[in-house]
């Protein structure tokens, strides 16, 4: 067993799906750094590990350092043929307080395995937002009412960012297809050097739907191509999961809380176009159709 | 519990963790409908479903200790297999 029962995340949360599938493609021979976040809180309290596998609780910005060093310590060792170094990090992690780290790991290109695990606001200190939550979206920070109607910004293209350092393979996945995350882990480390995986991961509790639903919203996500599912090996896509027949963005938006006040608030109109606008780019970009 | 230099965990302590308490439904599965396949072993949060095998027919089993009763596992079944029925406290 790699990642344990009894954990204590919410029902349903998305996160252990994407770890342990991960975990079991790499055949646990990983070496894990996970900064503060709700994957950390509720598998790494003191007494209560919920890991078969090393691992390190590192702080909430600095988990791409601690993983250079652990991947440096093994080189030097002659150990680097004992396992993967792998980070899970949560979107605010990765994107927000830790893209600077990220972005000299990426840029050392250092031998680790970083896995973003996108569920789009910082959850464990309550739903605020990050540069990852969607446009329109209400959180704790970007309260929908009278004044703002959600998330006034687009999202950070973390896909983008990662390319844009030269990172040998660069992917995405989500929780609803635990088949296409478990092949791309294994890919990733065939490569040498940084792989970035950026998997969407869609929470019950700070997104406001019924835990039961989770996986399907991931797919709807998918499905709308509001989260395109991608793969680019030395900066050259690869392969993408098409989508058979596109279904327009409010077949995902209806089924959240956090974007209930959309089709109510006098802006909700126009951001459901610009939503829609932003699915239609991904599908042109990426040929999803 | 043994105190250790930076906070050292030993493996899977969160075994003592019975989450099962949690729990206000939980999945029935049913073993003629199952087919085996492992979705609901892939999918659920809190690794809590075991594949067995048995002869030649392959089907899922739940460890009520730690299952939450979320319902993924129901929602993911391609047989239609998995009920969520309420929890029973003896
Ligand atoms: C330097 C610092 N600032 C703030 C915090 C408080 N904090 C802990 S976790 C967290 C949010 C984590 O968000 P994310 O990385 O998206 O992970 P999630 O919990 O959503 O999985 C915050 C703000 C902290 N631990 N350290
Ligand atoms: S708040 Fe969301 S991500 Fe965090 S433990 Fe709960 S379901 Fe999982
Ligand atoms: S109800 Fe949820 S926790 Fe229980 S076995 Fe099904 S997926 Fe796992
Ligand atoms: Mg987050």
């Amino acid at each position: 067993m790699f990642f344990g029962k009894g954990h204590s995340a919410c029902y349903g949360c998305p996160l252990p799906i994407a770890v342990r599938n991960v975990l079991e493609a790499l055949d646990g021979r990983c070496f894990v750094v996970n900064p503060t976040g709700c994957l950390e809180v509720t598998s790494s309290q003191y007494g209560r590990s919920a890991w078969g596998v090393p691992y390190i609780h590192s702080t909430f910005e600095n988990a791409p350092s601690v993983a250079s060093g652990i991947s440096y310590a093994l080189e030097v060792l002659g150990r680097e043929n004992e396992g993967y170094v792998v980070v899970f990090a949560g979107d605010g992690a990765t994107a927000d307080i830790g893209v600077g780290y990220l972005s000299s790991m990426l840029h050392r290109n250092d031998n680790v395995l970083y896995i973003c695990l996108d569920n789009e606001a910082y959850q464990n200190t309550g739903n605020q937002q990050s540069s990852q939550t969607f446009l329109g979206a209400s959180t704790t920070t970007t309260p929908a009412g009278r004044v703002i109607p959600g998330k006034t910004l687009r999202r950070k293209d973390m896909i983008a960012f990662a390319l844009a350092h030269g990172t040998p393979y660069v992917a995405t996945s989500s929780i609803a297809f635990p088949r296409d995350l478990r092949r791309k882990a294994k890919r990733a480390v065939e490569f040498v050097g940084s792989k970035y995986i950026h998997v969407h991961c869609p929470c019950p509790t700070g997104w406001h739907f019924d835990p039961s639903k989770t996986v399907e919203v991931a797919r709807l996500a998918y499905e709308t191509a509001l989260f395109p599912i991608v793969e680019f090996e030395y900066g050259r896509l690869v392969r993408v999961k098409k989508i058979k027949r596109r279904k327009p963005v409010e077949e995902y938006l209806k089924v959240q809380g956090r974007f209930r006040h959309l089709f109510k608030h006098p802006e909700g109109g126009r951001i459901i176009s610009e939503l829609q606008r932003i699915a239609n780019e991904n599908a042109m970009r990426f040929g999803l159709d | 519990m043994r105190i250790s230099l930076g906070a050292v965990s030993r493996p899977l302590e969160s075994l003592n963790d019975k989450t099962g308490t949690w729990a206000v439904m939980v999945p029935r599965i049913d073993r003629e409908r199952c087919i085996g396949c492992g979705e609901c072993y892939m999918f659920c949060p809190d690794c809590c479903i075991e594949m067995v095998q048995e002869d030649r027919k392959r089907y899922a089993v739940v460890d009520y200790d730690y299952c939450k009763g979320c319902g993924i596992c129901s929602e993911v079944c391609p047989a239609n297999a998995i009920e969520m029925v309420e929890k029973v406290i003896e």
